[in-house]
């Protein structure tokens, strides 16, 4: 997904606040290293076609991991999980749809929360200490609006997950990240078919997403 | 609002709604034992006593030649992308030609003839990256797809685009080089979407296996692929 916006970066760069505050919740990266992941956002772009391969590559390999290792990034994994897990819950709470799409609704959610355990396990087992939750704020307002948030979640997560997968150390910490990333992209497909978008918004190779992208995405979702 | 793809009542997630906490255990979906390179010699000897060497040839070239000297580095990435690359080809053949033969109509119309391009954009793709590595394609082989009509055509497509899900996921931690491990990681994506754009089309769980997508080894994806594979 093109979520990126150099501009966006930009500021992102300069606002010593946002940053800092963000690189606490992950796990504590320095604001040296963030320089680092505003730089592989600069030099990655999303290409279609039959460069896209490449080009995924190109970026999973260039993106800059975050600070702590699988920890740094199981913990990134957990703060995207955590909002994602607030997002369905409000969304359940709000009570627009019924049937089937409640049904689907509800399971993500379920399955969100899943992943939120598994994450705190993964960091915990490795000796991390699990980032606390965020409080987040979604705007929801109808069944419509909230299905297409909810797709440009879900696309931005499997965006995420597989923009780390290259910097993660543990293989089996990649195969449970890869266990996870997959069912994002169910998501994202699935309410694709809901809201009437493309179930694969790049075409046949997903585009990774590296961490200030998806800082910059997630920004207004953190209470 | 509903799916624009389903008509019947089904509850989308029957059989899936209970999230058990035991799922949610990491100790799950980790690869017990797996170390880098593992994967393809244990897989294709396995699989090869079960489905015979010709079966499991065309999956891996040299796997089972090299053996002594274990599947590692570069080889053991090609060897991988080889297993991927026959899997490519098989959706191909399958969205390509078998849909013809079939004569599907609307929304399944529609996915095979854009999942057949994709999964052909895999093959193209499959095929540079081995070459980059200094490798060589394996060579398309054969296929039979015993299906007949739109709905065992579908459910065949569910069984593949899962199938395939888990395969990648299965390979690619013991991948080496990580330029590879992102495009696998960009396709299984892909694979991933097609699967529940499938399921959701026959009434079946977008997530099957819930919160997380479980690897496969090669064993368990060649009892499913293998019997496709003609020669």
């Amino acid at each position: 997904m093109s979520v990126e916006s150099p501009g966006i970066v930009e500021r992102l760069v300069r606002d010593d606040t946002d940053r800092k505050r963000f690189l606490k919740m992950v796990g504590g990266a320095g604001a040296a290293s963030f320089g680092a992941f505003v730089l592989a956002a600069c030099g990655s772009s999303s290409k279609s076609g039959s460069t896209a391969a490449t080009s995924a590559a190109a970026t999973a390999t260039s993106a800059a991991a975050p600070a702590g290792g699988d920890v740094g990034i199981l913990n990134y994994a957990l703060t995207l999980e955590y909002l994602e897990t607030e997002f369905y819950s409000k969304v359940l709470a709000a009570n627009l749809f019924k049937g089937k799409v409640l049904s689907v609704i509800k399971d993500f959610g379920a399955q969100e929360q899943a992943h939120v355990t598994a994450l705190k396990g993964a960091v915990s087992k490795l000796g991390g200490t699990p980032v606390t939750k965020p409080a987040g704020k979604f705007p929801i307002e109808n069944a419509t609006q909230v299905a297409e948030l909810a797709y440009t979640v879900e696309n931005l997560g499997a965006a995420a997950y597989l923009g780390q997968a290259a910097n993660i150390q543990s293989p089996e910490v990649l195969a449970s990240a890869l266990a996870i990333h997959s069912v994002e992209a169910r998501h994202a497909a699935t309410l694709g078919t809901l809201v009437k978008k493309p179930i694969l918004p790049n075409g046949a190779f997903a585009v990774p997403a590296d961490m200030s992208t998806v800082l910059t995405a997630v920004k207004p979702f953190l209470g | 609002m509903s799916f624009n793809n389903t008509t019947a009542d089904p509850e989308l997630s029957e059989g899936h709604a209970e999230l058990t906490a035991a799922q949610a255990q990491m100790g799950a979906i980790e690869v017990h034992g797996m170390t880098r390179g593992s994967f393809l010699v244990r897989g294709t000897l396995a699989a090869g006593a079960v489905y015979g060497a010709s079966a499991v040839a065309p999956f891996v070239s040299q796997a089972l030649g090299s053996s002594s000297t274990t599947a590692s580095g570069s080889t053991g990435d090609v060897e991988i992308l080889n297993f991927a690359l026959t899997l490519e080809y098989l959706e191909t053949a399958f969205y390509k030609e078998k849909a013809k033969q079939v004569g599907l109509s609307g929304q399944a119309k529609a996915y095979a003839a854009q999942f057949a391009e994709e999964e052909a954009q895999h093959v193209a793709a499959l095929m540079g990256a081995i070459k980059e590595m200094g490798g060589t394609p394996v060579a398309k082989p054969e296929f039979v797809f015993p299906v007949s009509n739109e709905k065992t055509f579908l459910a065949l497509a569910s069984v593949l685009e899962n199938t395939g899900v888990g395969a990648y996921n299965g390979a690619a931690p013991s991948l080496h080089s990580k330029a590879v491990l992102g495009v696998a990681g960009s396709i299984v994506q892909v694979e991933a979407r097609h699967a529940a754009a499938i399921n959701l089309l026959i009434e079946k769980s977008p997530t099957p296996d819930g919160a997380f997508d479980p690897p496969q080894t090669m064993q368990q994806v060649l009892a499913k692929a293998g019997p496709l594979i003609k020669s």
